[in-house]
């Protein structure tokens, strides 16, 4: 870390917003689970969350474990402006997870020459300002090659 | 009741980087310049219809215009993406008997007195991005660092690329056939700078690898206004109508706005499929009757995803469509002849509308031959304009 007295200690990645419908979402990430949302009734996996099962209209939501394991769909690297709380640009990522729903990360532990559509990734967590967590993703196995 | 509905006025302030002046004076500039086009009272206004996201007040412009009795107010959602849905949502009022005269308006100062687009983080904790209300990406994009309009629409427009081999380079051809259109629009905040591919390739990465400084639109103050009655009154006024041939909006299954992620198909545009398969079917046109699309280019991929949703070239094909050189004045298809919102004005997409227009009056600094139908797209709202 660095000793300079002016950068504060401690992460600077903003905090993820707590919507009602999501709160299960974070509160999983910040303990370190991915959490996904499956209709209790027709056992739908759905994403973004939401309090009403698109396909049998049910309203009795449960919370699932996720495998964390996915590839790359799409990934960039924004620049300008700097994003505000990544004291280096992220990789941010689309991320399709084996049971078939997207959401947006970060691909951590790779170099941007290396990424590609494709990759296979797994969930890590990364620490927020706040004291929370969000879901990130790193190669797959540990190895950052395709 | 009206079986269609037309333009018949539209105005505009300038477009530049600082008005100097509030918005709601825009607004009331180019609400009354819409209506001494069409040549109607102010006074006479019954509807008026905005973006949810414009910061004016009905009340207000009212109150400015003098609008004796205002029977008809409604907001559409969407930003930019439902621009076209004003005058859509527009014409179905005045086909309805609703009322008579809408005004459709939309003024910003987002340039000088906000940054329409940035992150801000408020002294509450978290971070806010006015420009992505309504949508999911405050939520899910923000604490990954994608925090800008720009930084969800290359995301989205990631996977189409690299199927099928669209580099930077390719998009930079849509920004300078567009810059050209500019340089010759006096309307144009960029009128008499031309760029190059060279410039293009120049410029600073905005979110890498997708866009660069010249794949953005502009950052604008200013003030469009369209006026919309029935046909029939139209015919009576100043101007040669311009009718509303057809109008749709279309927001399919799990689509958001720019941050569009969660559809079946991340290389296809649905929503603009969409609103193409209802403006075609409504009009009994095909893309060959196209003389001219004006395309909401908010960044350059989405003009490709839209040439390839209205049928006007196969998937994938659109970046060599529009190196061939199609969409320049002479092309098969002219395409944002105005300069679009990255080469004449960023007013939200309401520009892009009001060029449409002017191509059917004849009256266009680029003008198109023959005109007799345009496109106009904004991604989740559509229209067929035309001039017979």
């Amino acid at each position: 870390m660095s000793n300079d007295p002016h950068i504060p200690p401690g992460p600077t990645r903003p905090d993820p917003v707590f919507t009602p419908d999501a709160i299960f979402f974070w509160e999983g990430a910040a303990r370190g689970e991915l959490l996904g949302q499956r209709c209790a009734d027709c056992r739908k996996i759905t994403f973004p969350p939401r309090p009403m099962c698109p396909a049998c209209h049910s309203v009795k939501r449960e919370t699932v474990r996720l495998s964390g394991r996915g590839t790359v769909a799409s990934w960039v690297i924004p620049r300008h402006p700097a994003p505000i709380g990544f004291p280096e640009a992220p990789i941010v990522a689309l991320i399709e997870l084996e049971e078939g729903i997207r959401m947006v990360s970060n691909v951590i532990d790779v170099a941007a020459s290396d990424m590609k559509g494709g990759i296979a990734v797994e969930v890590r967590f990364a620490p927020t300002r706040g004291g929370k967590a969000v879901p990130v993703f790193a190669p797959a196995g540990g190895g950052s090659r395709g | 009741m009206a079986k269609f509905a037309a333009i018949a006025g539209i105005g505009q302030t300038e477009f530049s980087k600082n008005s100097g002046r509030s918005e709601l004076q825009l607004a009331a500039e180019a609400s009354r310049a819409a209506l001494d086009d069409a040549g109607i009272d102010p006074a006479d206004v019954d509807g008026m219809i905005t973006f949810t996201i414009d910061n004016n007040d009905e009340i207000g412009l009212a109150r400015c215009l003098g609008v004796k009795d205002l029977g008809w107010a409604t907001r559409i959602p969407g930003g930019g993406a439902a621009s076209v849905a004003t005058i859509h949502q527009a014409a179905a009022a005045v086909t309805s008997g609703a009322c008579e005269v809408v005004v459709v308006w939309r003024a910003m100062n987002e340039r000088s007195q906000y940054r329409f687009g940035q992150p801000m983080a408020p002294a509450g904790g978290g971070l806010v991005n006015v420009a992505g209300n309504g949508t999911g990406s405050l939520l899910w994009c923000m604490p990954f660092g994608a925090q800008t309009p720009a930084s969800w629409a290359a995301l989205s427009a990631g996977h189409y690329m690299e199927r099928f081999g669209v580099t930077n380079r390719d998009l930079g051809y849509v920004s300078v056939a567009q810059r050209k259109y500019a340089a010759t629009n006096p309307l144009a905040w960029f009128y008499g700078k031309p760029i190059t591919l060279a410039d293009h390739q120049a410029s600073k990465w905005i979110v890498e690898p997708v866009l660069r400084l010249l794949d953005c639109c502009q950052e604008s103050d200013g003030g469009v206004a369209i006026v919309i009655t029935s046909l029939e009154r139209a015919k009576d006024l100043k101007q040669k109508p311009v009718r509303i041939a057809a109008s749709a909006q279309s927001i399919p299954a799990e689509v958001e706005v720019i941050s569009n992620y969660y559809h079946a198909d991340l290389d296809v545009m649905p929503e603009a499929q969409g609103v193409a398969k209802r403006l075609y079917e409504r009009s009994g046109l095909t893309p060959q009757d196209m003389q001219l699309a004006m395309l909401y280019d908010a960044f350059t991929p989405q003009v490709l995803v839209q040439l390839e949703a209205f049928g006007f070239c196969g998937q994938g094909e659109a970046k060599d469509f529009v190196k061939g050189g199609n969409i320049e004045v002479g092309g098969t298809l002219p395409v944002n002849t105005n300069g679009g919102l990255i080469g004449e004005a960023y007013i939200h997409g309401m520009n892009n509308i009001t060029e449409a227009v002017r191509q059917l009056r004849g009256t266009a600094s680029n003008q198109v031959a023959k005109m007799t139908n345009a496109l106009v797209s904004c991604g989740m709202a559509g229209a067929i304009l035309s001039n017979s």
